[in-house]
């Protein structure tokens, strides 16, 4: 099933398009990585599919609904945290998550305490105290924007930036409870600028460049082998003249050869009496990816 | 979502404080007044207030005519003002909207916890001013036990009717307060910050206050805001007068109307992007 699908979806802001004819198409299941630069219109898009913005054209389907018109019945079902997270100063977290979900529809207040404990123990805040959010440091307010969004345990989690202002130990741990939740049937859509996160967590990614969706595919296939083998040795030349018409490039001790089998590669070359450090197959990395995708639509 | 701001309100610190804030200028008042005996000369002065040293339990008119033109205004101004453009700028405007509450809902809930301020407000400074009325002011019609108390037109009032026409008369500036929230929760709706929404209200406030001070502005006079909010004293004329108080209802609901309008139309397709 379609979890969330755009087509043409647009946004002007007076003279500049931050959205432009965008289509995502985010399946059942995805972790999906929404990648691009400052300003390239992650943030808009995103709140178009909430119904926060409302598009200059094109259309929204989020869970088989149309966005904005069904907000009312997709908006439960979505867990949210958009342009970092936000809370009442004075309020404690216990407080604000529990004033938040009996602001809403549908919440009852038999097991809410429950609730809203289940979801700071989710996020690493199960030792927070009475103390008001005024008081909570970045990551622990990042924290407890992504207690508020698993409140309701959301069918499709939306994510912007959600390890923004975290630790290491804490990307970590986020990273873990996403791949939880998506392993027990969540959704996720995450924007990042972390693109090693991306890669650790994602199976798809969206890359945005300058409003327009520049690459849209899955990760194993965008970053996958590229066909070379990266042979480390401390003799290079003699490898060169082993291997000679499939070295692609040398640089220092490290060569390039075109060759997908890495075991008779190796075994020509120790055969030969050339010394291997270390020999594996060359993968893309989302870097260079993303960087592609996008210095290619630049030129275009 | 109602309930959620009405709880909110009442635990609030700030709501206690300003409503001890519009309360205390009463307070002082009664004060003075009981201690020098000093009534401003019948006609001039505030409403009632030179009739309240011989008849205490006129008091509470008197107290909401001294909040009434400019305190409690200024506090229902600053509340609006802050609910919409106060969770806009707090960023927790995007949260509730996802929650999901409605737009239309959260306006609605928004202006029923501005309204539970303003009759908590009133409420309040009545209640404060009955007691110091009986407690401290009105010796004569305590000592005397008058059987009614005067009306302004100089014919006497049996309890029951002055209770009922001061419940009338509080309910009426509530109306009037009503009119300046829908104002102020228009501004809310238009602008990020809520000091300008709350500057924007003000301002209409002030200078419908000041333009009816001047001849020039005769023809507008019927329009603006503030005109008829004093007309709660024509209740307690003898017949009762009313014609500017029918008028002032009329125009407090034209208010209400155009500009809640205006805040729900601008308000349910507006991009939330801060
Ligand atoms: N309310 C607005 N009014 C005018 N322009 C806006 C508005 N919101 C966003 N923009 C513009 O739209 C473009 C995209 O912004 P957006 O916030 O979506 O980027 P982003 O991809 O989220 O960037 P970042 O990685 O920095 O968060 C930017 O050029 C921004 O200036
Ligand atoms: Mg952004």
């Amino acid at each position: 099933m379609k979890v969330i699908r755009t087509e043409g979806l647009t946004k002007r802001f007076g003279r500049i398009t931050a959205v432009d004819g965008v289509g995502l198409d985010v399946r059942e299941g995805d972790v999906f990585g929404f990648l691009g630069a400052n300003g390239s219109g992650k943030t808009t898009t995103v709140r178009m599919l909430l119904g926060l913005v409302l598009p200059t054209s094109g259309t929204v389907e989020v869970l088989g609904e149309p966005m904005p018109a069904r907000r009312a019945s997709v908006l439960p079902q979505v867990g949210a945290l958009v342009e970092g997270p936000a809370a009442p100063p004075h309020l404690s977290g216990r407080r604000h998550l529990a004033l938040l979900d009996a602001a809403g529809p549908g919440s009852r207040r038999t097991g809410r305490a429950g609730r809203v404990d289940d979801a700071l123990e989710q996020v690493g805040l199960g030792g927070v105290d009475r103390r008001p959010v005024r008081t909570y440091s970045l990551g622990m307010r990042q924290r407890l924007g992504l207690a508020a969004a698993l409140m309701r345990r959301p069918r499709l989690l939306v994510l912007d930036e959600p390890t923004n202002g975290l630790d290491p130990a804490g990307i970590q741990e986020i990273r873990r409870l996403l791949l939880d939740l998506n392993a027990a049937g969540t959704t996720v859509l995450v924007s990042s600028h972390l693109l090693s996160e991306i890669e650790r967590t994602c199976t798809r990614v969206g890359v945005l460049h300058a409003g327009r969706l520049v690459l849209q595919d899955d990760l194993a296939s965008v970053c996958g082998p590229t066909g070379l083998l990266v042979v480390d040795t401390p003799d290079p030349h003699l490898a060169a003249r082993l291997l000679v018409g499939r070295v692609e490039a040398v640089d220092g001790e490290r060569l390039l050869v075109r060759d997908q089998d890495a075991a008779s590669v190796n075994a020509a070359l120790v055969g030969a009496g050339v010394p291997v450090r270390s020999l594996h197959a060359q993968r893309r990395s989302l870097e260079d990816v993303v960087l592609d995708a996008t210095s290619r639509q630049a030129i275009a | 979502m109602i309930r959620v701001e009405l709880v909110s309100l009442l635990r609030s610190r700030r709501t206690w404080a300003t409503i001890a804030l519009v309360d205390a200028l009463p307070v002082i008042v009664a004060v003075l007044l009981a201690v020098t005996d000093l009534g401003p000369r019948p006609g001039t002065g505030p409403a009632f207030l030179s009739a309240v040293l011989t008849d205490g339990t006129l008091y509470p008119l008197a107290a909401l005519a001294i909040v009434l033109p400019l305190f409690l205004p200024i506090a229902v101004a600053v509340f609006a003002g802050e609910a919409i453009a106060g969770e806009a700028q707090q960023g927790t405007l995007r949260y509730l909207l996802l929650r999901p509450v409605g737009r239309t809902h959260l306006l609605i809930a928004k202006l029923v916890g501005v309204m539970a301020f303003v009759v908590l407000t009133v409420l309040v400074v009545a209640a404060t001013a009955y007691l110091l009325g009986i407690g401290l002011l009105g010796h004569q019609s305590v000592t005397a036990s008058a059987p009614g108390t005067a009306s302004v037109s100089g014919t006497s009032l049996s309890t029951p009717e002055l209770v009922a026409r001061t419940f009338a008369a509080l309910g009426y500036a509530m109306l009037c307060m009503l009119g300046v929230a829908s104002v102020a929760l228009f501004a809310s709706t238009l602008v990020r910050s809520p000091l300008a929404a709350a500057m924007g209200a003000l301002a209409l406030l002030v200078g419908s206050t000041l333009l009816l001070t001047l001849d020039a502005a005769d023809p507008l006079k019927p329009y603006l805001l503030t005109r008829y909010w004093l007309a709660f004293v024509d209740l307690f004329r003898d017949p009762i007068l009313w014609h500017d108080l029918v008028r002032g209802v009329l125009l407090q609901l034209g208010y209400v109307v155009v500009f809640l309008g205006a805040a729900w139309a601008n308000f349910a397709t507006k991009d939330i992007s801060d």
